[in-house]
This record gives C-alpha cells, structure tokens and sequence, in this order.
C-alpha cells in the first residue's frame, strides 16, 4: 500500500501583514536584506510570521511542516548571504525569473555557522510531529554562488557540500529532509561533474538520520544526470510532472528509480488551482505509467512557494493535503 | 518605414543637425502625490476619487512642466497616473484579476495580475492621460506602452495554452489601444518589453506581436521599442527585423559595453541611445554625457540618433532626475553644434 504525504519545497511567501511590517523595518535597499545578526525586533517579527505559516500548514493537514524560509531574502542562496566569509555584491537574477538575489561571493572557508539551524529549533518548539527540514542542494548551491576561495568547481561542490553537511548536523531531529537542486536541470552538469553531483549529495545525505528527498525542478533531468543520481544514497528523488511529465517518464522507466518518490503535481508558479481531484489522477497516472511499486509518494509543488500570492498558496496547500488524505487506489 | 522624426524638431532648433532628445517615461513622483494615493486607498480617510483625480492631474502638469524646462524635445507626463507597468494595465483589461503582491527581490514586491478569461479590450487606457499631456504641453508628446510580451510574462497564465498565445491575445489589444492614441493625435509611441531582455530567446514571438501591433499604424507615427538589462547580443540582429523605427536601448550602465553588439551586422533603424544611468544618483556632467552622445555616433549617423536615459527615471530623487535631465537636453545641443560645426568625427556614417 502506497502512503501519499503531502508536502512542500518550503520558501514560502511572507503574510502580508509581514510583508509590509518587514519592510518598513528593515528597508527597501540591496544592503537591507538579512545578514543574519538581525535585531531582536526584526527577530519577533520572523517568529511571528513563522508561527503564521506553520499554523497555516496543520489547519490545511499537510503530512510533513516546514520552518518556511521566511528569512531567505535571497531565496536558495540564502545559507551562504548570511555567511560571515561570504561578501553579497550585485542584484542577480535568480533562474529564468522576474526574481532576484544578491551574488553571494565566497571569499574564505564555508565554516557551519548554524543558521538554518536556529531557524529549525524555532519550528520544531511549534510542531509536534512530521517536521521537514528544507535546504539547496550542494550543486544548485554551488550554481548559485561565485567562488574567489576553493579555485575550482570541484573543490567549491566539495567545500559547499561539507558546510551543509556541518550545518546539518546541527539540526533538531526532523522526520524528512528535501534537497532542492533546481540547477541540475537548468545548468546541467557535463561528464565528470554529473558524478561529482551524486557525491556531494551523497556527503549532505550521510549527515542526517532522516528521509532525504532530492527535489528537482524547471524540467526534467537529462539521462545521465538522472542515472547518476541514482547513485545517491538518498530515499527518493523528486520530479515535477507540471513542467516535464514525458521525459520523466521515460527517465523513470529507462534507469529505474528510488523505493520513494517525490512528484511536483501542483504548480507553484500559477495561481490556477487544482482539485484534489486533479492530485489523485496526477499520482495515478505516474503510478500507471511506471512499474514501480512505491512505499511512499511525496505530493509536493513542483517549485518554491513564494512567487504565488498567499491566497493562492495556502489554497494549493488544502488542495495537497486533502489529495492525500481521500482514498487512493494504486 | 518613412522618416518620421523631423516633425519633432522644435520650431525654434538652433542647429542643423538635430539629435531628438527625450525620456523613456516614468519620473519621481512629487511626495504628496504618492501621498494622495495612500490616503485615497485609505477606507478611513477623508479623501474621494474626485480629490485623487485632482492630484493626479496635477502632478502631470508639473511633471510634464518639469520635462520641458529641461529642454526636452519629446516628452511625457512622467506616468504621474501610473503605479507600475504591468498592473496599471492589467486594471484596465477584461480577464485579468488581482490576488496579492509576490516578491520581485527582498522586500519588493508587485501585485501580480492572473488572466482568468479570454482578454478583451473594454476601455481606453492611455487615451485620457495622452490628450490630457498633449493639451498641456507646447512639446510633442511620447507615449510609452508596456508590451504584450512584459504584459504576458509578468502575470500568472490560468487561462492560455501558453504565454505565446496570450501574447498575441494582447497585442491585438495594444493594436486596437494605439488605433485610438493615434486617432486622438498620438505621434510617437514607445513599446516597452523589458521582459524580451530576460528570456531573449522568445525574440521571435516579440517579432510576430509586434507585427499585430504596427499593422494598419500610419506611416507619420514614430514606433519604438524599449528594451533593458539584458545581453543584447542575445536578440541582435533579429530584432532588425522588427516593424519599429527605433529602439531605445539601455548602455550607460554598462559603460557602453555592449555597444559593440551593434557594430556587425550594420545597424539599421535609429537608436535611442540611454546615456543617463539611472540608478545612479550621481548626474552625469555634461561633458561625460557628451561622450556617451559620440558613442551611438559609432552606431549611427546623427540624423538617426535619438538621446534618452537608460530607463525610466522613477527610481532616482527628483531633483537628481532633472538635472540629468536637463544636462542631457543642453549635451545633445552642444553635439549638434560641434556637428554642424564639423568637430566631431562620425564614424557611422563614413561606412
């Protein structure tokens, strides 16, 4: 019997009470943005809104709670904006979006410095069970950063993977951990690079005892990267079937996959809603279209949640949970 | 395409040549005008649509006053009645509908329209803002557009099997929209795609709307296109290709890096060169932005060169904005004069 667990990639959109409260607290400019020694006033209103958003997760009956990211100014890049050796130069623009962040340039050793994690243990006060811990992936991380310290790219893969595997370890526990790796998509890695992906996520992966999910998004895989990834000891990959379903497919039943699975079902960058109706064919359809025999399907978003506005957001997360919580018959 | 720029020379132009100076559109709005808005937003505040309309009308006047004792040639009302580029739209088109503000980077965000029905054209949208500045000012007057592309782009698709063909859906509409600003006396009208600049690979279905746009436009009306912050190598020479007379295009803030782009295949129709950075508030002096002036003379003669900022302006203080402005109007007539004056080599026109 499959066990659908509704879910999400976390980034969530800001209250928009907080949205106008954090603003005139901390200022429109570049140099405004959290730098992650921010004041205890700033510090409330984060609570606050988190408290907000995790509130908003257990009323829709989602199956895993996310902290929500309220704090990442800078979207994935987040963790490293607020390193003490990394310098965030120019606004650049974040994917193929009308979205942007500060160029984090990474100027010494990424030493863990517990952010992110600070950030869990305020979650975890408010959320009994089911707590999902959400970071970038070491790749999309690398992708998303310029390096003046490790030299090459496998030595900033490497240096980047060993600091979220040091943030890790200072996590509370949490029942999952998703791994966002956007770039394996949009900047496919080449020969030799692809291999190196698969190991660096290994490196986070072996960090933590929970259910790692490696969330991929902005298309399908190609092959090989896919095959690669498979290497990866983590417990499910995940795919977004809203912007590629076919090539999905194909790379499924091609190279197999994990026991688990992720599946980007709801579109985190279209206020059209879906039916929990909608949800359940999606799943089936994957589920028929492939001989896999899943232990547990993650019913996810396919993309970060912040581009929506909140209504719509907090509507997909109904849509999600109620999806997984109907009969479904796999 | 006929040339349509010389009825914007100023009766009482000094000099032969004449370099068509002008601004892309948006100004610093005045503080108490932003302030009429909150107060008219403000359920609780002691302030009717009549009082708003007041302001905004007066804030044109000012602003548009403003442009023309900078000695621009062509000028706006500096979109006094406009808050952003996508939503002032979006308000004035069926199918369109408003669910809340998404994030465009750190704490800025945007109202971010949805299509949620076939898109139709009900209102006019710039008709009374154009005869309103017209009837104001002694200048011609320019009237920017935000494109079908940015338009499409910039909203959330519930309705359309893809951006593709909601784009075309709106350029139908910005067709009809230009009928009437043309049938109202419009002569110069700038489309603005700042969106074609983030994904460059869709230039050609900027191409096929445009097509929709310029079809049945007269030949005395100016058409424009403005693109910004992007890599322009990404859509030149396609863009050649396209049924506007002139781009305007952003340069200073790159210090004119990108120039050479436009150097091979030769460069074609008139450019509106941005010498102004705008988001900057240091004014360039008039000698640097007669440097700025000689760098599109690389690109084109001066019989095809239009002066303008980078972008709009609207980001910059006011006083910050007239200054560059009105140091860019007496730059471009201090050119002009050591052109005529044969000063000034004019490596465009010697290929």
């Amino acid at each position: 019997m499959t066990e659908i667990v509704a879910t999400t990639p976390g980034l969530y959109p800001l209250p928009d009470r907080a949205k106008d409260d954090l603003a005139d607290r901390k200022g429109h400019q570049k140099s405004d943005l959290i730098s992650g020694n921010e004041g205890n006033a700033i510090t409330e209103a984060y609570d606050h809104a988190r408290e907000e958003v995790i509130e908003r997760q257990q009323t829709a009956g989602l199956d895993r709670v996310v902290e929500g990211q309220l704090r990442w100014d800078d979207m994935l890049a987040h963790p490293l904006a607020v390193h003490d050796n990394v310098d965030t130069r120019g606004i650049v623009r974040y994917y193929d979006n009308n979205n942007f962040y500060r160029d984090p340039v990474i100027e010494g050793e990424l030493t863990p410095d517990g952010d992110v994690a600070s950030e869990l243990d305020a979650a975890a006060e408010l959320v009994d069970s089911g707590l999902q811990a959400v970071l970038p992936g070491p790749y999309s991380l690398a992708d998303l950063a310029s390096d003046e310290h490790y030299g090459d790219d496998a030595a900033l893969l490497d240096g980047v993977a060993q600091f979220l595997a040091g943030e890790l370890e200072q996590f509370p526990d949490v029942e999952t951990l998703f791994l966002l790796e956007p770039s394996l998509v949009t900047d496919a890695p080449g020969d030799g690079d692809d291999e190196r992906a698969s190991k660096a996520i290994d490196t986070v992966a072996d960090a933590i005892d929970a259910e790692v999910v490696v969330h991929t998004y902005w298309g399908a895989l190609e092959e090989k990267v896919h095959a690669h990834l498979l290497d990866a000891d983590v417990d499910a990959l995940g795919y977004d079937l809203v912007s590629d379903h076919e090539q999905t497919i194909y790379n499924v039943n091609e190279y197999g996959t994990k026991d688990d699975v992720a599946l980007g079902l709801v579109d985190g960058q279209n206020t059209l809603l879906e039916t929990p109706a909608e949800i359940r064919e999606r799943i089936e359809w994957f589920s028929e279209e492939t001989v896999n025999d899943f232990e547990t399907v993650y019913a996810t978003p396919n993309t970060e949640l912040f581009y929506l506005p909140v209504n719509k957001a907090e509507a997909k997360l109904d849509a999600l949970a109620s999806a997984a919580t109907e009969e479904v018959s796999l | 395409m006929s040339n349509t720029r010389e009825q914007f020379r100023p009766a009482d132009h000094e000099n032969d040549h004449f370099l068509l100076t002008t601004v892309v559109g948006s100004y610093p709005k005045p503080k108490w005008h932003d302030r009429a808005r909150e107060l008219f937003e403000d359920e609780d505040a002691d302030f009717d649509a009549d009082e708003w309309e007041e302001s905004k009308d007066d804030a044109a006047r000012i602003i548009t006053d403003e442009h023309e004792r900078a000695d621009l040639d062509v000028i706006t009302d500096g979109e006094m009645r406009r808050n952003e580029m996508v939503e002032f739209f979006a308000k004035r088109i069926e199918g369109y509908d408003f669910n809340g503000r998404v994030k465009v980077w750190g704490h800025n965000y945007f109202d971010k329209p949805s299509v949620v029905d076939d898109v139709e054209y009900t209102e006019s949208w710039l008709v009374d803002e154009y005869e309103f500045t017209a009837d104001v000012a002694d200048a011609p007057v320019k009237v920017p557009i935000t494109g079908p592309y940015t338009l499409a782009s910039w909203s959330f698709n519930e309705v359309y099997d893809s951006e593709e063909a909601l784009t075309y859906a709106l350029a139908d509409l910005v067709n009809e929209e230009i009928e009437a600003l043309v049938d109202a006396g419009a002569r110069y009208i700038q489309i603005d795609e700042p969106a074609l600049a983030t994904t460059p690979d869709d230039h050609a279905i900027v191409g096929e709307a445009l097509e929709r746009i310029a079809k049945d436009v007269p030949e005395d009306v100016r058409l424009g296109l403005h693109v910004c912050y992007g890599d322009y190598s990404r859509i030149y020479p396609e863009m050649l290709e396209y049924p506007v007379e002139e781009f305007d295009l952003e340069l200073a803030n790159g210090d004119f890096e990108q120039i050479d782009v436009f150097k091979d295949p030769e460069f074609t129709k008139d450019l509106a060169l941005g010498v102004l950075d705008v988001h900057d508030t240091e004014v360039e002096s008039v000698a640097e932005i007669k440097e700025n002036i000689k760098k599109g003379l690389e690109i084109v003669p001066p019989e095809r060169l239009t002066v303008s900022p980078d972008c709009g302006v609207k980001l910059l203080p006011r006083e910050v904005a007239y200054e560059k402005m009105a140091n860019l109007a007496e730059a471009a007539r201090e050119v002009e004069a050591e052109l005529d004056a044969g000063e000034i080599d004019v490596p465009a026109a010697e290929n």
